[in-house]
C-alpha cells in the first residue's frame, strides 16, 4: 500500500514537471526578478547596475507620467467595466429571450470579441479622425464644427474607453448567456403568475442568482483595464502627451522605447501589486465553490 | 423573456429595435471596412449607394507587404502553441485530477495564480529571458510563455474530475499503464473540452499583439497582428481603402471561420467560460 502511495507521489510530480518547469521559467523567476530588479539601478556602460534600495520607488513617486498614467488607468476601469458589464447582461438576456431572429443579434454582439484589437483598431481610427471620419460627418449633419476627438487631451481617453467596450461587451455576453441558460423557466412562470413586474423579477430573482457570474465577469473586466493596452499603439501612441497612455503601455514606452529596464520593473511592481490586490479580493469575496469547486 | 409579453405589446417592440439597434452598432466598424475596402478610394469616406466595386484595394495591399509570409507564421505560431498547450495542460491537469502527491494544493494555486500574472505583464523580464536564451526574433520566443496555460490546466482537471473513476480502473485492469489510461480513456472522453479550448487558444493567439511586436523585428518571424500595425502605421503613407483591405485580410481567416462554426464558436466560450 506505502509502495502505490510513493508511487503516486511519483507520478503526480513527473506529470507536472513539464508544466511546472515552463510556469517557472516564464511566470515565477520573471516575477521574482522584476521585483529584484527594481531595488537596482539602470546600468550603463560606465556605470554598472548596483543596489539603490528604495530609489527606484522614490522617482515614481516624483514621476508626473506615472501619476497621469495611474489617474488614465483608473478612469479607463470605471469607464469600462460597469458599462460593458451591463451592456453584457442586457445583451445576454434579449439574445436567450424571444427576440426575432437572435442568434444573428447574438452574432453581432459576439463578433468583436474574435476580431484582433489592432485590426479594429485600424477601423475605429477612421470613426475618430477629424473631418472625414464618420464621427465627424455625423456631427456636421447636426451643425456641430468638426473635432480632432483622438487629438484632444479631453476627449481621447473616453474614445479609447467607447472602443474597449464595444470590444468586451461581447465577449462577457457569452458568460451571462450561460449562466442564463442554466437558470430554471420555472421561476419566471412563477414570478409572473404572482404578478411580478419584469423589472421586479430582474431584481429580486434574476440578477441576485447571476451575482457569481457577475463577480467572475468583473474580475476578468478588472484585469483586462490593466491589460487591454493594444488599441493604443494604432490610436494615440499613449498621447498626446500622455492623456491617454495606461500602465501596461507606459511600462512597455519605459522598457523599450526608454530602454530604462529598472524603471520598467518598478513600474511592472506596481502591477503587479494590483493584480495581487484583486487576487486577494477574489480570494474573500468570490464563492470559492462557484469556480474552484 | 419568454411568457411576460403574451400581448407582444410597445414595450415589446421597443426592446426589440433596441437589441437591434444595438447589433446594428456593434457590426458597424466591420460593415464599415467592408465598404471601404471593396470600393474605390474616392468612395472610402463617401456613402453612395451605386458606387462602383472594386478588388483593386486587397491587391494593391497584397502587394505592399508581405501578408503571405505573414500568415505562414501566425499559421506556425498558432498550432505550435495549440500543440504544447495541450501536451502540457493535459499532463498537468492529470496530475491534479487524478493523484495525491505532497503540496498537491499548493502547487495548484500556484499554477492558478498565472490567471492574474499573465506573460504579459512581465514583458520585461521575459525579454531579458528570451535574449538570453537567443530567442529573440524566433516564433518559439513568441510562443514559449503562453505554452504552461494556467487556464488549460484548470479547464482540463476539471473536466477530467468529471470523468468516472471505474472507467480508469477498468482499463487498469486490462493492463494499461498510465499513460495509456490518459490517452485512451481520458484524451477521448474530454474531447468537448479540448475543442473548446482549442478555439479559445487559437483566437487568442491569432489576435495576440503586444509580446509578439516586442520579441520579433523581421519579417520572417513577424505575426499578422505585428505585420498589420506596420502597414497600418500613419508613417507608411497606406491610404484607408488599403489599410481596411489589409485588415479585412488579416482577420479573414478566424472571421470566416466564426461565421461557418458560429455555434460551435459561442459554445466553446460558454463551455471555456463557466467551468
Amino acid at each position: 500500500m506505502s509502495r502505490r502511495i510513493a508511487r503516486s507521489y511519483i507520478y503526480g510530480w513527473l506529470l507536472l514537471m513539464p508544466a511546472a518547469i515552463f510556469l517557472i521559467a516564464f511566470t515565477y523567476y520573471p516575477t521574482v526578478a522584476t521585483l529584484a530588479k527594481s531595488f537596482y539601478s539602470q546600468g550603463t556602460f560606465l556605470k554598472p547596475s548596483h543596489f539603490i534600495g528604495l530609489d527606484n520607488f522614490a522617482s515614481l513617486l516624483d514621476d508626473d507620467v506615472f501619476w497621469k498614467v495611474a489617474r488614465n488607468n483608473v478612469i479607463y476601469a470605471i469607464g469600462t467595466i460597469p458599462i460593458s458589464i451591463a451592456l453584457a447582461l442586457l445583451m445576454a438576456i434579449w439574445v436567450n429571450g424571444r427576440l426575432p431572429m437572435k442568434s444573428l443579434a447574438r452574432m453581432c454582439y459576439f463578433t468583436p470579441t474574435i476580431l484582433p484589437m489592432i485590426a479594429v483598431a485600424n477601423i475605429w481610427l477612421f470613426f475618430y479622425s477629424p473631418d472625414i471620419g464618420l464621427l465627424d460627418q455625423i456631427s456636421r449633419v447636426f451643425g456641430f464644427p468638426s473635432h480632432n476627438w483622438l487629438g484632444d487631451p479631453n476627449t481621447v481617453l473616453g474614445c479609447i474607453i467607447v472602443i474597449t467596450i464595444w470590444k468586451e461587451a461581447g465577449f462577457f455576453m457569452i458568460f451571462y448567456l450561460a449562466a442564463l441558460q442554466t437558470l430554471p423557466p420555472e421561476l419566471e412562470e412563477a414570478a409572473r403568475l404572482e404578478g411580478a413586474s419584469r423589472w421586479y423579477y430582474f431584481r429580486r430573482v434574476m440578477f441576485p442568482l447571476l451575482m457569481p457570474t457577475t463577480l467572475f465577469v468583473l474580475i476578468n473586466a478588472v484585469i483586462n483595464s490593466f491589460k487591454l493596452v493594444d488599441q493604443l499603439f494604432i490610436l494615440t501612441k499613449g498621447g498626446p502627451d500622455n492623456a491617454s497612455s495606461l500602465l501596461l503601455y507606459y511600462i512597455y514606452e519605459v522598457a523599450f522605447s526608454f530602454l530604462d529596464q529598472a524603471y520598467a520593473s518598478t513600474l511592472t511592481v506596481v502591477l503587479l501589486a494590483v493584480l495581487a490586490l484583486i487576487a486577494v479580493g477574489q480570494f474573500f469575496f468570490l464563492d470559492k465553490r462557484v469556480h474552484y469547486q | 423573456m419568454s411568457g411576460m409579453n403574451r400581448h407582444r405589446g410597445w414595450s415589446f417592440h421597443l426592446e426589440t429595435a433596441a437589441a437591434w439597434a444595438l447589433a446594428v452598432l456593434w457590426l458597424l466598424p466591420l460593415m464599415y471596412a467592408f465598404w471601404s475596402a471593396f470600393h474605390p478610394p474616392e468612395y472610402a469616406t463617401r456613402f453612395e449607394l451605386f458606387a462602383p466595386l472594386s478588388l483593386d484595394n486587397f491587391k494593391i495591399a497584397w502587394k505592399q507587404a508581405p501578408f503571405a509570409r505573414y500568415f505562414l507564421n501566425t499559421f506556425i505560431l498558432v498550432t505550435t502553441i495549440l500543440a504544447a498547450q495541450f501536451v502540457l495542460c493535459t499532463l498537468a491537469a492529470y496530475a491534479f485530477a487524478r493523484f495525491e502527491f505532497p503540496g498537491k494544493s499548493i502547487a495548484f494555486v500556484f499554477v492558478l495564480l498565472q490567471l492574474m500574472i499573465m506573460p504579459e505583464v512581465l514583458i520585461v523580464e521575459n525579454y531579458v529571458t528570451m535574449s538570453k536564451l537567443s530567442l529573440v526574433d524566433t516564433i518559439a520566443g513568441i510562443g514559449l510563455p503562453y505554452m504552461a496555460s494556467a487556464f488549460g490546466i484548470f479547464l482540463l482537471r476539471q473536466t477530467f474530475k468529471t470523468i468516472p473513476k471505474e472507467l480508469e480502473d477498468a482499463a487498469r485492469v486490462e493492463g494499461c499503464s498510465r499513460l495509456q489510461i490518459l490517452w485512451k480513456v481520458y484524451v477521448p472522453l474530454a474531447r468537448p473540452t479540448y475543442v473548446a479550448y482549442g478555439l479559445v487558444s487559437v483566437s487568442y493567439h491569432w489576435n495576440n499583439f503586444l509580446w509578439p511586436l516586442i520579441i520579433t523585428n523581421s519579417v520572417s518571424t513577424r505575426p499578422l497582428t505585428v505585420g498589420l500595425a506596420i502597414f497600418g502605421a500613419p508613417e507608411s503613407g497606406v491610404d484607408w481603402s488599403i489599410i481596411t483591405a489589409g485588415t479585412l485580410l488579416a482577420v479573414a481567416p478566424l472571421l470566416v471561420a466564426f461565421l461557418l462554426f458560429q455555434r460551435q464558436f459561442v459554445q466553446s466560450f460558454m463551455h471555456a467560460g463557466i467551468k
